[in-house]
């Protein structure tokens, strides 16, 4: 026991004087630091003294490294200005305006020959939106981005829609991403693409019928992978609420109004499969060292608002082309080429709700499915810097009459129709644009209609880098 | 046996392809100092083609998978990409790549940069809020960018150090001897007008002690309108301003509609190797603007 005791106590006092030695050795080590960075100082001072006396130096005959000073050594000022962009502040800040002029000659141009919600909507003036653009990153791991629409409907009334507000991941690993929020539903082109970067005043007439007047877009979230190709191909998968106006064709009340022949109510989600499901995979080649071509396949599948377990499938293709010669200027000349095609399978729920007859009595409408599709296509030539010339064609049809139809007289909403719209847009720079579009619409039924609307647009603070 | 020997020479073969670093560049000029200083150390990859107007480089998908796959991305730093790069860099998630990561590489680093806006407004034109971006043409700033380029690269593969440094002293000292070279070719002109048609030879004049203040372009950006280019016509004259230079993506018949009527020489330039025909590294493409201008500044005196 004693010895016991004898040894701990050895290796007791060992210990502390080896922790004091180490001290000790430590303070010699400090010691030497602070006369090295003393020297270091006095070392550094001199260099800045001749820094200084070289930089007075109206010109240096052979130029030195030392000859220049780092940029960003300049303080802000209260009297600078504040910068709203890259670098300068936490988040980027822009404005969109778009205006449109003009007329038609048909008297329901509000969803009547023009579908879009963002579509000129009278004869005279319309506001087709002032967005509000803020983006940045929010910490290490997502960036966040944010639309807001201020508009003014065709009555004057000012409305605001929150058309996005997500945050994406920055740096999943498996070359994965996942963005959450209210965004625009990834099926096709024209969809995730804000009205003006459009190469028309007004949406196509496919996406304002099958996609609804703003499109698909909802609060959900959104997984994506860039798949490992030697070419670049990606691949979505969104989860979506399925109700509302931004998911027409979905649960969608129709503001109790009738579609499809019959009134729709938005229902509850009671499972997983009652929310709105969409998927792309979308691919491209460099076809030369001048071109470019990107393609992709959509679809979104969901409940609709029509009867008890009715569901509604979209599915879409699109191809877009670009060709740019080697020594183009600002952007031009340049061809592009834009095609997309969409097909509608709605299961419509039997219905004694809604009256088709006008008789002021409900009429009965049996349990079918209408599948209603259509394409566009869309020519942009940039002939001159700052000028496009621009030529669309749209189709929008049925497959086959619906049965309530064939009761009640043919569904405007589903009449075959068609569109040619010529245009040419002058970009003064990349920041305004005035645009002047012709359109011939052909309607079933109704007959044709012709518009005409000038465009101008302005573009303030921070403009995001544009996607292919 | 033979299987060994295979799988020895496959493990050689993975180890040598990843020794090397993958890096994306995003314009020709920096491409070529990034070769200077990498060697066979280093896999380049170019995204801005040498004749293209590089505020306007279209975002190719194809670019994503590159950036996706890189090791490092060299960008200018002032904002000269702005237009293109981010949506690009979002799409290729990679975390090396990340703002800060020793993978993104800016080569303003170090560079006093001219023309920097005292007042941000857009009715001056296209102006960049850090200053004029074309830096790279003025040879004691590509000195800068290849030593920063080696300690970037030595940060990267620490293995390969040695290398980087080696031939960024190897370029610099090239650099430092044509230079004088080039400097003594244009003394003589030391002053003398050169008119250009988009803002982006600052850095060039200052260097070479030309006067550069007449552009065919009333703005940054702006294309050249009747009335202003019958100003500089009235300029030139009096100012006996003789040389226009024109990069390859400008429009070439309104330099020569000036040219015309001014007696002056339409000269072919570039701010990118490769931009004028056999001018494929910095050096040469040095050689060839020092050559021409002063070539066509004497027969124009």
């Amino acid at each position: 026991m004693k010895r016991k005791i004898l040894k701990w106590s050895v290796i007791l006092v060992v210990t502390g004087l080896a922790v004091g030695a180490v001290g000790a050795q430590q303070t010699n080590e400090v010691e030497q630091l602070r006369k090295e960075l003393r020297e270091m100082r006095e070392r550094m001072q001199a260099l800045e003294q001749k820094l200084g006396s070289i930089e007075q130096k109206p010109a240096a005959p052979v130029p030195v490294i030392a000859e220049t000073v780092p940029s960003a050594a300049s303080t802000w000022k209260p009297s600078d200005p504040v910068r709203v962009s890259k670098g300068g502040a936490y988040m980027d800040i822009g404005m969109v305006a778009t205006f449109a002029a003009g007329g038609s000659t048909a008297s329901d141009i509000e969803g009547g020959t023009q579908l879009g919600g963002h579509d000129p909507n009278q004869r005279g003036f319309t506001v087709q939106g002032a967005e509000l653009n803020l983006q940045g990153a929010v910490d290490p791991y997502f960036r966040g981005n944010a639309n807001i629409v201020f508009q003014l409907d065709s009555g004057g009334e000012s409305f605001i829609e929150l058309e996005e507000a997500w945050l994406e991941t920055v740096s999943l690993p498996g070359n994965f991403q996942i963005r959450a929020g209210q965004y625009l539903t990834e099926f096709g082109r024209i969809n995730t693409q804000h009205p003006h970067t459009w190469g028309f005043v007004d949406a196509p007439l496919v996406s304002g019928r099958l996609l609804g007047e703003d499109g698909i877009r909802n609060p959900g979230a959104r997984f994506s992978w860039l798949v490992p190709t030697p070419f670049y191909s990606e691949l979505f998968f969104g989860v979506q609420n399925s109700q509302g106006g931004t998911a027409n064709g979905f649960r969608d009340d129709h503001g109790g109004e009738g579609f499809l022949g019959r009134v729709n109510t938005q229902g509850r989600v009671k499972t997983a499969g009652d929310m709105l499901y969409s998927t792309r995979y979308a691919a491209s080649f460099d076809l030369s060292d001048t071109q470019t071509l990107l393609a992709g396949a959509s679809a979104a599948f969901g409940p609709n608002g029509s009867g008890a377990d009715t569901d509604t499938q979209i599915y879409g293709m699109d191809i877009y082309w670009k060709w740019k010669p080697a020594n183009a200027h600002a952007g031009f000349p340049f061809v592009s080429w834009q095609t997309e095609g969409m097909l509608r399978r709605y299961q419509a729920g039997a219905s004694t709700t809604l009256d088709l007859t006008g008789d002021s009595v409900a009429d009965f409408a049996p349990r079918e499915t209408l599948t209603d599709w259509g394409f566009y296509s869309q020519l942009l030539y940039g002939f001159h810097p700052g000028w496009v010339a621009g030529l669309r064609g749209d189709y929008v049809t049925h497959s086959k009459m619906g049965a309530y139809e064939d009761l009640y007289g043919a569904d405007a909403e589903r009449a075959m129709r068609w569109r040619i719209s010529p245009n040419l847009t002058w970009y003064p720079t990349e920041f305004s644009k005035i645009r002047l579009q012709y359109n011939y619409d052909d309607r079933d039924g109704i007959g044709t209609d012709h518009s005409v609307w000038l465009q101008f647009e302005f573009l303030l603070g921070a403009h995001a880098a544009h996607k292919f | 046996m033979k299987k060994l020997l295979l799988g020895t020479l496959g493990a050689l073969l993975a180890f040598s392809v990843q020794a090397k670093l993958t890096i994306v560049i995003t314009t020709p000029d920096l491409g070529a100092i990034a070769k200077e200083v990498g060697g066979d150390k280093v896999e380049i990859t170019t995204l801005a083609r040498p004749t293209e107007d590089p505020h306007f480089v279209d975002a190719k998908p194809s670019f994503i998978v590159k950036l996706n796959k890189a090791d490092a991305l060299i960008e200018g730093g002032a904002e000269l990409e702005v237009g293109w790069l981010p949506s690009l860099l979002t799409g290729a998630r990679n975390a090396k790549l990340a703002s800060g990561q020793p993978g993104r590489i800016l080569c303003n680093e170090g560079v006093h940069m001219l023309e920097v806006p005292s007042q941000l407004t857009r009715a001056e034109g296209d102006i960049h809020p850090m200053g004029n971006p074309h830096f790279i043409i003025d040879p004691a700033n590509a000195k800068i960018i290849a030593a920063h380029l080696a300690d970037a690269f030595a940060k990267l593969d620490a293995s390969s150090a040695d290398t980087f440094r080696a031939n960024g002293k190897k370029f610099t000292d090239t650099l430092d001897a044509k230079l004088v070279e080039w400097q003594m070719k244009l003394a003589p002109f030391k002053g003398a007008k050169v008119v250009s048609y988009h803002k982006s030879w600052p850095y060039f004049a200052e260097r070479f002690g030309l006067e550069m203040d007449l552009f065919l372009e009333p703005k940054p950006g702006i294309p050249p309108s009747p009335a202003h280019l019958a100003d500089v016509i009235a300029k030139m004259k009096e100012q006996r301003a003789r040389v226009i230079i024109v990069d390859p993506y400008l429009n070439r018949k309104t330099a020569e509609t000036v040219a015309r009527s001014t007696d002056a020489k339409v000269v072919d330039v570039a701010q990118m190797p490769g931009g004028v025909k056999g001018t494929d590294s910095y050096i040469a493409l040095l050689d060839y603007l020092v050559n021409s201008i002063a070539n066509a500044l004497t027969e124009k005196k």
